[in-house]
Formats: C-alpha cells, sequence, structure tokens
C-alpha cells in the first residue's frame, strides 16, 4: 500500500479502518464503494466536480505567503486559504462531491451530522444546489450554542432535527444520522463530514478533499517554493488535514496533524471501534466513549479518521495537541499580522507553528499552513471568551 | 457443557416456539432477579444487554437503559460476576457492542463471558466482512456468534450469513433501530429467506412488542425476540411480577393452539 493510497479491500489503512456497522447498512455501503470507485474513475463526473467547485465553491482558493507573520517567527509561511472557499471552510469540497454522487446514484435525499454546525450548513447548500431534500443532525446542546448555524440550514432549505441522546453533542449527532440512514437507506445517503465511518467514507471523503494539497503542491511550486518542509493542519476528524497531506505524502514534507488537546484522540486514545470504524479513540478503561473537551465544536469529536491513526502508527505524520489558552493567542496573532480571522479550529494549526517557531522549527524553515476555515462563525464567542465571560 | 446449538436445537425438537427477552443488565439494582422472573414467565433463552455509551443499532429505549447501567457503573466483569452466581436454567445470549469486547480483549471476553454461563453473543456492529477475528476466538471456546439478517440482505448474503451464524439467525423485522415501531413488518419474508438459504432456526426481532405481535412472529419463525417493550417496563418501574406477568401474557401467545 503506498503511502496515502487507497485502503486495501476491506477499508483497512494499516490496521485501522474497516466497516464495523450493522448487517441493514451493509449493503448501503457496498453501493456507495462502487459508486464512488466508478465515478471517481470516470472522467465525466470528476471534471463536473472540479467545474462545481471552480463554478460554485470558489476554487481554487489562493496560497498566500504570510509576510508579516513569518518575519515574527523567523520562518517562511504558506496559507492555503480554504476560508475563501463558499461557506467559509474546506468543508464545501467534500459536500459538492457527495451530493453529485448521491444524484449519480438516483437518491433523492441527504441527511448529515453536524457539531457547530460548518457541516451542516455546507451540506444544505450543496443540497439546495442540486435540489436534494436534506435533514441534519445536531445535538441539543449545540444547536443551543450555535443558534444562527441552526436558522442558516432552515434558510437554506434544511431540516435541523436536534440530538436528544448521551451527550447531545456531535458524536451523538452521528449516531442518530447513522440510526436514521438504517430506516431510510434505499432513497437517502450519509453525507458525512470527515474522514471517518465505515468504509468507503474516510477514502472517499480524502478523495474528495484532496484538491487542497493538489492545489497547494502545484502553488507552492508556481511560488518558487517547490516542496514545503512542513505541512500542518488541525484535526478534528481529519479531512481538511487528509486532503492536504494527500498532496505531500510522497514528499519529504514533514506532515503534523494538531488535535485539541481536550480531543486528542492520537495523544491520549486508545485503538477500539466507533462509528462504523475501528480507530483511535478516547475512552475509558472499560471501552465507553468520552466525550472530547474543545472550544472548538469542530475538533469536539472523540475519534479521528482511521488513516490518521494508520499515518501516526506508521510515523508518516505526527500529531500534537494545542490547549485552549494557546488557540486564542494563535487567533488574534494571525488576525493582527495578517488580517485573516481564522475559525477557532485552524487556530489551533496556528498556535501550534507559533510555538514550534525557533525551537521545533528552525529558522527559515518553510512551512504550508492550512487555513481550514474563517472565524466569522466563532466572532460572538471569541468576544466572550475574551471578556471573561466564554 | 452444552452449546447455544444444541439447546436451541432442542427447543425447536420438542416443537416448541422459542421465546427470547431482552434485558439490559445493570439498568437496575434488581436486574438479575428481573431475569429469573422473566424465566418464570416462560422465556426460552435470554439476551442480556452490556451496556455500551454509543449503540449505533438501539432506540430511545435501550440507549436510556444503557446509559443507566453504565451510570451505575456496570461493566462486562460486574455483569459476568452477577450472572456466573446465577442458574437461570436457559441459555443466555449477550449484545454489546464490539469496541466493549474489543477494549476488554477478544479472548479475555470470550472466556470471561463463557465462564459465566453466557452461550453466545449478539454484536449488532460486526457484520461478516469483520467477523473473522471474533469468530475463530468464539468457535474456539464454544461461544456462539449470533449474526443478523435484514430486510436490505441480499439473498446471495443471506446464505453467507447464515451460514456464519451460531445458536440462531436473528431475523430482523424491519429496516430500523430497535424500540422505533412496531409489528412484524418484513419479518416473515426475511425468515422466508433465511430458511431457505439455511437450517439454523430464525428468530424475529426489532419491533416485536405486544404478545400479538410474538404470536403473529412465532407463527412465521422459530422464535420471537422482544426488547424494548419490556425494557420500557423496566425503566418504568415494573416489579419482578409484573415483568413476569408480561412475559406469561407473550409465552401464551405464542402458545396457543
Ligand atoms: C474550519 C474547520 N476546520 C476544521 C474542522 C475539523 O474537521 P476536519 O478535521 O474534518 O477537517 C472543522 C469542523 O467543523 C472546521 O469547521
Amino acid at each position: 500500500m503506498s503511502v496515502m493510497g487507497p485502503p486495501d479491500g476491506r477499508g483497512r489503512f494499516g490496521e485501522f479502518g474497516g466497516r464495523f456497522v450493522p448487517e441493514a447498512l451493509v449493503p448501503a455501503c457496498l453501493e456507495l464503494e462502487s459508486a464512488f470507485a466508478e465515478a471517481w474513475a470516470d472522467p465525466a463526473f470528476v471534471a463536473e466536480f472540479h467545474e462545481t467547485l471552480r463554478l460554485f465553491g470558489g476554487r481554487p482558493t489562493p496560497v498566500t505567503p504570510l509576510a508579516r507573520l513569518s518575519e515574527r517567527l523567523g520562518l517562511r509561511v504558506y496559507a492555503k486559504r480554504e476560508d475563501l472557499a463558499h461557506t467559509g471552510s474546506h468543508k464545501i469540497n467534500n459536500v459538492v462531491g457527495q451530493t453529485l454522487l448521491t444524484r449519480r446514484m438516483g437518491k433523492g435525499r441527504v441527511i448529515a451530522e453536524t457539531g457547530a454546525g460548518q457541516h451542516g450548513v455546507a451540506t444544505a447548500t450543496a443540497a439546495a444546489r442540486l435540489g436534494l431534500e436534506c435533514t441534519v443532525f445536531m445535538g441539543e446542546v449545540d444547536t443551543r450554542r450555535q443558534e444562527l448555524n441552526v436558522f442558516r440550514m432552515e434558510l437554506l432549505g434544511a431540516r435541523v432535527v436536534p440530538v436528544t441522546s448521551g451527550s447531545r453533542t456531535l458524536k451523538d449527532a452521528v449516531n442518530e444520522a447513522l440510526r436514521e440512514w438504517v430506516t431510510c437507506v434505499a432513497d437517502t445517503h450519509y453525507c458525512i463530514g470527515s474522514v471517518m465511518g465505515p468504509h468507503p467514507f474516510p477514502w472517499m471523503v480524502r478523495e474528495f478533499q484532496r484538491v487542497i494539497g493538489d492545489e497547494a503542491r502545484s502553488q507552492l511550486e508556481d511560488l518558487g517554493v517547490g516542496v514545503p518542509d512542513v505541512v500542518v493542519a488541525c484535526v478534528g476528524g481529519g479531512s481538511n488535514a487528509a486532503g492536504v497531506f494527500a498532496g505531500f505524502a510522497d514528499t519529504s514534507a514533514r506532515l503534523v496533524g494538531v488535535e485539541a488537546a481536550g480531543g486528542s484522540a492520537i495523544g491520549h486514545g486508545a485503538p477500539g471501534v466507533l462509528h462504523g470504524m475501528r480507530s483511535m479513540l478516547l475512552q475509558d478503561e472499560f471501552g465507553q466513549i468520552e466525550e472530547a473537551q474543545s472550544i472548538s465544536a469542530g475538533l469536539d469529536y472523540p475519534g479521528i479518521g482511521p488513516e490518521h491513526a494508520h499515518l501516526a502508527a506508521s510515523g508518516r505524520a505526527q500529531y500534537v495537541g494545542i490547549s485552549d489558552d494557546e488557540v486564542l493567542d494563535g487567533l488574534t496573532l494571525l488576525s493582527e499580522t495578517e488580517g485573516i480571522i481564522p475559525a477557532l479550529e485552524t487556530a489551533h494549526a496556528v498556535a501550534w507553528v507559533a510555538g514550534a517557531a525557533g525551537n521545533e522549527l528552525a529558522p527559515g524553515t518553510t512551512v504550508l499552513l492550512n487555513l481550514s476555515g474563517r472565524g466569522d462563525k466563532d466572532v460572538a464567542q471569541v468576544r466572550a471568551l475574551m471578556r471573561g465571560d466564554g | 457443557m452444552t452449546t447455544l446449538d444444541e439447546r436451541l436445537g432442542a427447543v425447536r425438537a420438542s416443537g416448541r416456539r422459542a421465546l427470547v427477552p431482552y434485558l439490559m443488565a445493570g439498568a437496575r439494582p434488581d436486574w438479575t432477579r428481573l431475569l429469573e422472573a422473566a424465566v418464570a414467565g416462560g422465556a426460552d433463552a435470554l439476551e442480556v444487554g452490556l451496556p455500551f455509551s454509543d449503540p449505533m443499532m438501539d432506540g430511545p429505549v435501550i440507549q436510556e437503559a444503557a446509559l443507566a447501567a453504565l451510570a451505575a457503573g456496570t461493566t462486562l466483569d460486574s455483569v459476568c460476576a452477577e450472572l456466573g452466581a446465577l442458574d437461570l436454567g436457559v441459555p443466555l445470549v449477550a449484545m454489546t457492542y464490539c469496541n466493549v469486547v474489543y477494549h476488554y480483549g477478544l479472548e479475555r471476553a470470550a472466556g470471561r463471558l463463557r465462564e459465566a454461563g453466557v452461550l453466545g453473543t449478539i454484536l449488532p456492529d460486526l457484520a461478516l466482512e469483520e467477523l473473522d477475528e471474533w469468530a475463530a476466538v468464539c468457535d474456539a471456546g464454544d461461544l456462539a456468534t449470533v449474526l443478523m439478517v435484514a430486510p436490505s440482505t441480499p439473498p446471495e448474503r443471506v446464505a453467507r450469513v447464515a451460514a456464519r451464524s451460531r445458536g440462531f439467525v436473528y431475523a430482523a423485522a424491519r429496516m430500523a433501530v430497535t424500540g422505533a415501531a412496531v409489528g412484524l413488518g418484513d419479518g416473515a419474508a426475511v425468515v422466508e429467506r433465511i430458511r431457505a438459504a439455511s437450517p439454523v432456526p430464525a428468530y424475529v426481532g426489532i419491533g416485536i412488542a405486544s404478545p400479538e405481535q410474538a404470536r403473529a412472529a412465532a407463527a412465521v419463525a422459530d422464535g420471537a425476540i422482544v426488547g424494548s417493550a419490556l425494557v420500557r417496563r423496566v425503566l418504568d418501574g415494573a416489579s419482578p411480577e409484573q415483568v413476569e406477568s408480561f412475559v406469561r401474557g407473550l409465552r401464551e401467545a405464542i402458545d396457543a393452539p
């Protein structure tokens, strides 16, 4: 298996991945696997995917040299600007791919889970464009924390279902979406939000997101930078990181995934099975899943995509944790030096670069920072945190 | 030591349609009393839930029972310790999710369950494609792996699932999680597909909630599994006597000429 090539026939990346789902969902996963494999090998589908990202999604997103930040840190930092994509983050790449595939499979409806609402908004957006019915499952706690995103999804014609089971957050929204999918697999596609879940989702979502890394690779060539020394991205489920890593997996670039310290599946987790996959998971000594704790809802997930678990185990990528306190510093640093307010998720990656500059990262190191999303959605929360009433 | 195949084979040979109530271990402090009550009411086997934090195949009722059990500190070890002290006289099948046994260690978990008198397991998030490792451990330890056939399972796959299922095949009556809807649904058709493929007994579950439904299920299948309807009563505070009488109602409906 080549680094970041397709998984094996059972959907495994090394010892991680697979398909741990109820029998009722197996036929749908098999159907999706062959539908995706066919579509991805069909030049017409691939062309439509890229055309849609160009005319609707705002691609290609630029690579921006971050001059003042670079000077401040003694590094050469470049940002891949997913914050400039439609709906404000990389999430649009995945949902454009999955909704086009939904239509190709002859299904008229998508369901999705969402934490903060970014993937829900992106799914509702892509569904509206294709005239697909859309239902989004969102933990009740999150619907209250992210009221505006609930309204956004509704404006886009989606139905938002508050999830009242379990901890009422992202992991329960995934459970509920899977439970719903069992009842409607025949006419509904589950548009999962990251490189997680049963095979083929982790592979498919990474392929839809690899446009980030592929674009960045040639953009850095054009800028005369070539292959950067380090590629860094924040990691919740791991889709933006997988997308950017995929463009550099076959180079000498060091790959760094930044988890929230309170949701660090690689740092503090153990192997296990959840949401259809075998991966690294936060769990107690009895194998009960623990809740992640993070300032950013998008990284508040107790697991990580199986390919990341494998990249960590094989040593090809490295995963680090950043605490909530460091995140705010990362956010203000990028805002003040570069005029870009990053999402709180993204600010984890910024904070790692800032902290590593001068020690782990020698002066002059070239860094590609995947700027996964913009911070507009987080401004109210950041203000509250800064005033000390967050 | 007998196997689940032998025990349930004997039930069928006696001409009896099996009644399999489901109860969540640890959902109440007196949960083992409830197992005894279900046996007194006429259960042929019992499905015992081992709680998991994220039960993907379960609806609100069993989720609630699982959370209650976890809040009470229920673990695989605590359940096995209590089960080991019982002599129920009917076979026990543990239902839980992969992570609980994976985390415990497959061989260790299989050994511990068997030692506690459990004869089979149902892991609803473990389908054919991922089965090998657990099945090898279970086969070596005389622990049955009960597999599910869903209404969506294509016929050639039904044969492969049934061939790997031990004790019985769980025929899911509908495309839904437990406790979401009631009625025989597609149960009869699913059982027919299993019977066409395999001699293993087929028991219908997922939606069997009342004596009438149990009777309808037993009329087309080798047995009926009743979960959420019973667990709902347990969560609502039913006494062991009330549990026994609910199960007896199911039994009588199944056995009525
Ligand atoms: C801007 C942004 N970055 C990152 C993430 C984390 O997701 P992933 O790890 O799949 O990229 C999210 C999730 O909501 C997000 O909104």
